[in-house]
């Protein structure tokens, strides 16, 4: 490359700084400094009306799982806050799961419609997911609750005479959750399957393969980046829920972003709620690092 | 024409698929219905009427919590659309540079980053900045919303850049425009249906926001879904369902404009 070449690039490096740095600025004050402030919060201690004092302490760390007795001074596990980080773990995980068993089916069902037909029925699924997600979650409510479409439909039809308390458990967080994110879930592995090669299934079965088998070992294995992205999507903000599990859970059945909440209004412990966000970032990068590599390993590559 | 036998055709499959296409929209169709009853209770169907619709719109919080709505969706899409493409045009058609990957990240940390923990942070620092400046409006509204709105302006504006031929802006620069001139004639004309597009993800993403709204705002600054979360606790009224409907609207709109938009010229 000739000099003059060189600067010409490089003056175009500088443009490029230039042209990305109101975005950076904006981003920066309200997305990426306020949560290095967090993390200095996180180790402060709380006062007495909310908010912080400017003393160090890893109390807010210490009791996201650990309480000392007030007595004794004794130390315990914190077990209403394990409690509250195993519903929100096992909710992700089984939404996670619901999402998957009626989200591949879909997925396949779109990817084998005739290639014009396909935007439609994409749509169909990318509207729910662009449309409000308090909305959504009403709508549930509608559904689910006491006086709702289920009960008074069963009601009505004599199968039972007492309305089914379906709302306010987590069962009800669960259905809420896989109902919100299933677009999430179906959109990569529409994208997954859709670069899969049918031809495959026909020389499976052409090998005397069962339905079953020719869907375990040859699909499942080969679409699996689009199964554990899908899987990432839909887990990531089932475990970060507020909206839904306040909705549709109530006061009981809290999650962690319930238990956030918590700690900046009655709750009045500034550094442990902020010391639960940070704990949940880290979570939710982690997982999403499992993302990238899945998203970055093209399908098909073991089978070459 | 898929035959029986189709090779694609896996058992149970197209069956659980129509189920979860019933189940997506069954919820949503159930609310919009309901929002023209003229019954009382929500599921007592007492006839078709626009009762609740009147309702809502006389109501002096809504009126108020929709213009709210409306105002910050509005400057926080302006100025995250602005960001937004610059940024596409400074990433997007040159060589990578050193930060590039870091750049992408801080554009998409919004998309990345679960809703509480960005609302407590912001919490946290707005609290700090309300009692140093004093200033209680809904600037804080507007920045927060500018900053989660970025990456939803950002991607299609850069889908767009990345589909646009060099060759015409090269022509232009032949025929001694100046940069500036290539720019405002050829490049930004190209670019403007993935602006648009961009404005509308936007948009829709600010109108909808609950979460972090719900911890910035000040007291008395309700938007419309934060109304309505807080309307809650009377249960779901037939008014909330008529705002639904009317948001639902509103989304399906931009929605359908957006995909008109983005598939053209394929």
């Amino acid at each position: 490359m000739s000099p003059a070449e060189e600067a010409v690039l490089a003056r175009s490096d500088r443009n490029g700084w230039l042209l990305v740095l109101p975005a950076l600025v904006v981003l920066g004050l309200a997305a990426i400094l306020p949560l290095l402030v967090m993390l200095v919060y996180s180790v402060l201690t709380p006062g007495e009306f909310g908010n912080v004092e400017w003393q160090f302490s890893w109390d807010g760390w210490f009791s996201i799982l650990f309480q000392r007795d007030i007595f004794d001074g004794t130390l315990s596990l914190a077990d209403a806050h394990l409690t509250i980080f195993w519903r929100s773990l096992w909710l992700s995980v089984v939404t996670t799961v619901l999402a998957f068993v009626v989200g591949f089916p879909t997925a396949w069902f779109i990817a084998t419609r005739p290639v014009q037909e396909r935007p439609v029925w994409l749509f169909l699924v990318t509207l729910p997911f662009w449309t409000n997600l308090l909305i959504r979650t009403f709508a549930i409510l509608e559904v689910i609750r006491s006086e709702g479409l289920i009960n008074t439909a069963l009601m009505r039809t004599g199968v039972i005479e007492e309305p089914i308390q379906m709302l306010y458990t987590d069962g009800a967080v669960l259905v809420g959750m896989a109902y919100v994110y299933l677009p999430l879930m179906v959109l990569p592995l529409y994208a997954a399957i859709d670069r899969f090669d049918m031809r495959m299934l026909e020389a499976a079965y052409d090998l005397y393969a069962s339905r079953w088998q020719a869907l375990r070992r040859v699909v499942l294995p080969i679409v699996k980046p689009g199964i554990v992205a899908g899987s990432i999507l839909v887990f990531v903000p089932s475990l970060g829920a507020y909206v839904t599990p306040r909705v549709l859970g109530g006061g009981k059945n809290m999650m962690i972003g319930n238990f956030i909440e918590l700690q900046f209004g009655q709750g009045r412990n500034w550094p442990l709620g902020a010391a639960l966000s940070m704990m949940l970032l880290i979570i939710v990068t982690i997982a999403l690092l499992f993302y990238v590599r899945a998203a970055n390993r093209a399908p098909g590559d073991r089978h070459g | 024409m898929a035959d029986r036998f189709a090779v694609n055709r896996l058992p149970g499959f197209t069956t659980i698929a129509a189920l979860a296409f019933l189940a997506l929209y069954i919820p949503i169709v159930t609310l919009v219905f309901f929002s023209f009853n003229a019954g009382k209770t929500v599921m007592d169907w007492g006839g078709f009427s626009l009762q609740w619709y009147v309702v809502a719109w006389n109501n002096v919080a809504v009126q108020e919590a929709a213009w709210r709505s409306v105002v910050i969706a509005f400057w926080a899409t302006l100025i995250a659309t602005t960001v937004a493409t610059m940024a596409a045009l400074g990433t997007t058609r040159r060589r990578a540079f050193r930060g590039q990957t870091a750049v992408y990240v801080a554009i998409n940390q919004p998309l990345m980053v679960p809703e509480i923990v960005t609302a407590v942070a912001l919490l946290i620092v707005f609290a700090w900045v309300k009692v140093q400046t004093g200033y209680q409006g809904l600037g804080y509204l507007i920045l927060a919303h500018a900053a989660f709105c970025i990456p939803f302006a950002y991607l299609p504006i850069r889908a767009r850049l990345e589909g646009m031929d060099l060759s015409l802006e090269t022509a232009a620069a032949d025929l001694y425009a100046s940069p500036w001139m290539t720019f405002r004639r050829v490049t930004l004309p190209l670019l403007a249906p993935g602006i648009v597009a961009g404005a509308m993800l936007a948009f829709i993403t600010s109108l909808d926001d609950v979460v972090i709204t719900e911890f910035v705002k000040s007291a008395g600054q309700d938007t419309l879904p934060t109304y309505m979360l807080g309307q809650l606790r009377r249960g779901v009224t037939p008014e909330v369902n008529a705002i639904s409907t009317v948001l639902l609207g509103l989304t399906v709109a931009i929605l359908t404009a957006f995909f008109l938009l983005t598939r053209e010229r394929r």
